[in-house]
């Protein structure tokens, strides 16, 4: 199991289309992909899931991978967070 | 877990018979302060100056009984027991019968950062209401990935890995005049101890579908507002996997088998998903099976009694005609 906290930083948070960027990213691992935030953990491949976090700026997330290629799949979404989902 | 606050209490959207009809008098600043019981308090005894025991942490309830006692304590000047009342961390007090306060309580509670509440609800309805709805506050509660849709009024949640199929046979089930509750994220909660009810985990943006291809739709306006429900009970789980032809798949339904949700057993099935079989079909089939199963009759059980009983009749015959042989 890897785990990674992320932080939103694009102002607008996640809504649909960074949420559709989640699911593309993490629909490319066979790992299975949670994101957690306060006590809510929901399916990192499912775009309503996403959305119904409610995840606004500077919100803290935690991202969980478990699987053969879990630790790559981490990576590969807190990137996305990193580059603020290519907005701004 | 997020603190149940006084303003969360007066925020809570609850309708017809389930209102609380509760309004802030005094004590505004007081509101962030959590509730962090699910019980109330008559602090009949507290009033009269008997601290022991004291449940402060609890919601103080008054009512006529409560209220007229204070209406005295005021008119005998005796206030310095309300002072110690307020003295003490309580979360809010609530008056019920629309009761009014007197003037020195509401300055205290000021003073204290003590919200007061009042309702139009008598006592004994009012509790009854305020319990329940806390109850379902502090209930255990888990986020779960699928589909919560009800067929012929049974709460069928439907699981599985994302891509095998769960919304598109739920976007069949409303199709063919089903009820849709949640999509994806299902907020499951152990109500009573033995009653999962499942909502969806955001009421504003509920009731949307993300089907691929298409993107996210709208049910109820596609739909309408016939076509989806706020929350209902969980009573059956149907896990949709892909057909693994190395498994075994349960062919006679003869057994009950369950699965644990927040430590309650609900009915659970495993569908096996291939081409040429119907999804939503089988989910109203065995949303129907559930039905018999709950009105006292198990199809599979009382096929294998018929089929014992015939074969213990053929055996009964098959020994009778014997016999008349041997004459």
């Amino acid at each position: 199991m890897t785990e990674k906290e992320v932080t939103i930083k694009n102002r607008a948070g996640i809504h649909a289309r960074p949420a559709a960027l989640i699911v593309q990213t993490a629909n490319k691992f066979a790992s299975k992909i949670h994101m957690i935030k306060d006590n809510e953990e929901i399916n990192a491949k499912s775009i309503m899931g996403i959305i119904t976090l409610g995840a606004g700026y500077n919100t803290n997330l935690k991202i969980r991978a478990e699987g053969p290629d879990e630790q790559e799949a981490v990576n590969a979404l807190a990137e996305l967070f990193e580059r603020r989902f290519e907005e701004e | 877990m997020k603190q149940f606050t006084v303003l969360d209490l007066l925020s809570l959207n609850l309708k017809e018979h389930e209102a609380l009809g509760l309004r802030c008098i005094a004590g505004r600043s007081g509101l962030g302060r959590p509730i962090e019981m699910p019980d109330v308090n008559r602090p009949g005894l507290t009033l009269s100056g008997f601290y022991d025991n004291f449940a402060f942490k609890r919601i103080q309830v008054f009512g006529r009984g409560e209220s007229a006692y204070l209406d005295m304590m005021v008119k005998e000047n005796r206030i310095e027991n309300l002072a110690q009342f307020f003295k003490y961390d309580i979360p809010c007090a609530i008056f019920t019968n629309s009761l009014h306060p007197p003037e020195i309580f509401k300055e205290l509670a000021e003073k204290a950062h003590c919200p007061v509440l009042q309702t139009d609800l008598p006592s004994t309805d009012f509790t009854a209401r305020l319990i329940r709805a806390l109850s379902e506050v502090f209930a255990p509660k888990q986020t779960v990935h699928g589909v919560l849709i009800e067929v012929f009024g049974i709460g069928v949640l439907i699981t599985g890995e994302s891509g095998v199929g769960k919304s598109e046979a739920a976007l069949e089930l409303i199709e063919r005049g089903h009820r849709l509750v949640a999509d994806d994220a299902v907020e499951i909660k152990n109500v009573a101890g033995n009653i999962l009810m499942g909502a969806g985990a955001n009421k504003i943006i509920g009731h949307h579908m993300e089907i691929r291809g298409i993107g996210i739709i709208n049910i109820t306006h596609l739909f309408g507002v016939g076509a989806i429900r706020d929350r209902k009970q969980i009573q059956l789980v149907v896990e949709l996997e892909p057909w693994d032809s190395t498994k075994n798949y349960d062919r006679i339904g003869e057994k009950d088998t369950t699965t644990e949700i927040l430590g309650v057993q609900v009915p659970y099935l495993k569908l096996p998903v291939k081409p040429g079989r119907n999804i939503p079909i089988l989910i109203e089939t065995a949303a129907m099976n559930e039905r018999l199963k709950k009105m006292g009759y198990f199809s599979a059980k009382e096929f294998n009694r018929n089929v014992l009983k015939w074969l213990e009749s053929e055996n009964a015959r098959a020994v009778y005609f014997q016999n008349t042989d041997n004459y």
